[in-house]
């Protein structure tokens, strides 16, 4: 109750009031972010193991690296994943967003419905996808059906088509969580440039080319940089798709894939791990440093 | 609530603009029909799971000629998961790990957030540039140092291990200092004159006006922790103490030759958040509305 006694406006507190409203938020903030990321570096350096220590071995781990045909191949798949992802993340879900924009009635039961996968858990929606894209299952059932093919389409099974299969499976999770942010966005597009156009007589597929795609523009961005980090951080859809395994002859690993491969059991090898961790890391900040610089360059 | 009437006031103010431009019918015909189509995309996978997890075991499930209704539903492939896996012990320890990341979120970036925006200290900006930092390390890059500190700690394979480190989000403590920074100054100063220490502006002025944004890290946080995978795999080895993601896996490890079971066991973890999230939805979108998502 010092508020009234101290003279001055900005004294309206104890000194330790806010130090100690910050402090658990700070515990965390050292022991389960700054620490473990100082800590990952340090272990990139050393064979560590996860019940015996280990010791410094310089700069082993990174030199195994260049030489881990594994890492290339999911340094390929995750750039495939990238420019597979990316174009249809950044369009269909803006499309959507304009369509559930107008309040017509019942379009919060659709905008709930829509972000429905993106609230379940990668396992179950890859559990699901596992069972609709089964030799046995239901695409292959319609397409044998339809006569489209003659034989079971190998979706799980097939290398490339492994990975197209999670894609899409990404892609439809990731549908409604963009379409909320340009939902967010699309409130800030000028309506009067949408009467002038329709006046102009402009059909509704230009409109969206020329009025709101660039009204949106900064958004694309930030959603075309998530769109990136995300698909660099894919586990689940591949590990579930996969049983585990990475698909035939592990051709269809991803770089998170391999970090718990390699942290995984008493036996794991952290140090390589970390190593990984550190590659991933340099990976995903590469896109984030490239868009901020576009944002720079226009300011 | 002055946020709230504010934002309520634009959307009279806006809508009141659009009606200027009432869709024809013939948009409206055409937008309803790309929102069922869109519908069933979405949609579709989940009723298509439901509908496998109620077909008996007379009913062939892998014909060319699938038909969507069961023939004769019922509920045996729930039994049948329950029998094999511990799955509602599963299912509790989900929600053990999901009430204390949901409480540690609310709690600790509430108070966070206010001290940040609201109080003025030496080591502010420091703190919050500390802050803005973690939002570039992407939690799998760090995993491996997590899962070594969790194991010091002693907690490794334990339900408290695995929700320890993402008990407090940074994104969290953002997110409420901004919505706390958004609250016009008058309000502190007014419960300053009345002789309100921190704590019961706090209280009495700061959490009555930010219960919106209070509301979307609690769904986030419960979202975040029910569904995560990775982290659980790692930090857990006994079956006993699985969530349910790394239980769901066990089962379909099990039961690879049927997949009414490993559907039923996907239902069991699919609908509580369905429901959570459906209910809190107007929260949500509310939040959407005001600004509070913006990736």
């Amino acid at each position: 109750m010092t508020a009234r006694t101290t003279s001055g406006a900005a004294r309206t507190h104890a000194w330790f009031t806010p130090w100690v409203l910050v402090a658990p938020a700070l515990v965390f903030l050292v022991a389960f972010n700054l620490w473990p990321a100082a800590n990952v570096v340090f272990l990139a350096f050393t064979n560590v193991r996860v019940l015996s220590g280990g010791e410094l071995v310089g700069l082993a781990n990174f030199e195994r690296m260049l030489t881990d045909d594994q890492l290339v191949t999911a340094l390929v798949n995750s750039i495939v994943y990238m420019l597979v992802c990316v174009p249809f993340l950044l369009l269909v879900p803006l499309g959507l967003a304009v369509l559930v924009e107008k309040k017509l009635p019942g379009i919060s039961f659709f905008r709930t419905a829509f972000y429905t996968p993106v609230v379940a858990s990668a396992v179950v929606v890859a559990l699901i996808w596992g069972w609709l894209l089964d030799d046995r299952g239901v695409v292959n059932a319609m397409a044998l059906r339809l006569g489209f093919v003659t034989e079971a389409i190998p979706f799980l099974t097939d290398r490339w088509l492994v990975l197209l299969s999670a894609i899409s499976l990404t892609v439809w999770k990731g549908l409604g969580y963009y379409m909320v942010i340009y939902l967010s966005a699309l409130g800030g597009v000028p309506r009067e440039l949408h009467e002038a156009a329709a006046v102009d007589g402009a059909s509704a597929l230009r409109r969206f080319w020329s009025v709101t795609v660039p009204g949106v523009r900064n958004t694309m961005l930030l959603v075309s940089v998530m769109i990136i980090v995300s698909a660099l951080r894919v586990f689940a859809e591949l590990y579930i798709l996969t049983d585990g395994t990475g698909g035939v002859g592990g051709a269809d690993v991803s770089v998170v894939m391999l970090i718990q491969m390699y942290a995984r059991g008493f036996s794991g090898n952290l140090g390589y791990a970390s190593a990984l961790s550190l590659l991933l890391f340099a990976v995903t900040l590469a896109p984030l440093l490239l868009i901020a610089r576009m944002n720079r360059g226009r300011a | 609530m002055a946020g709230r009437a504010r934002s309520a006031g634009a959307v009279t103010a806006r809508s009141g603009a659009r009606g200027f431009s009432t869709p024809s019918p013939r948009e409206v015909v055409l937008r309803y029909a790309l929102l069922v189509l869109a519908l069933f995309v979405t949609i579709g996978p989940f009723l298509w799971q439901l509908s496998t997890s109620l077909k008996g075991a007379a009913e062939d499930v892998y014909t060319t000629t699938p038909s969507f209704l069961p023939a004769e539903p019922t509920l045996d492939n729930y039994a049948r998961a329950f029998e094999a896996v511990p799955i509602l012990g599963f299912a509790g320890n989900s929600v053990v790990v999901a009430a204390i990341v949901v409480t540690g979120n609310v709690v600790g970036a509430t108070l966070a957030g206010y001290a940040l925006a609201r109080l003025r200290f030496r080591g502010a900006r420091l703190v919050l540039g500390a802050l803005l930092l973690t939002l570039l390390l992407p939690g799998e890059a760090t995993i491996v140092a997590q899962y070594l500190t969790i194991r010091q700690l002693g907690l490794a394979d334990t339900l408290v291990g695995v929700a320890l480190p993402g008990a407090i989000g940074m994104l969290n403590v953002l997110l409420m200092r901004t919505a706390f920074a958004a609250l016009p100054k008058e309000l502190d100063e007014a419960a300053i004159v009345d002789g309100a220490n921190a704590w019961q502006r706090l209280w009495h002025v700061g959490v009555p006006n930010v219960l919106g944004m209070m509301a979307v890290v609690a769904i986030f946080a419960f979202i975040g922790a029910w569904d995560d995978f990775l982290w659980p795999l790692i930090v857990l080895t006994t079956p006993e103490k699985f969530t349910l993601t790394v239980g769901l896996e066990y089962l379909s490890g099990t039961f690879t030759n049927n997949p009414r079971v490993v559907a039923a066991g996907t239902m069991i973890a699919f609908v509580p958040i369905v429901v959570f999230f459906a209910a809190l939805q107007r929260y949500f979108f509310r939040g959407v509305d005001e600004g509070a998502i913006k990736g």
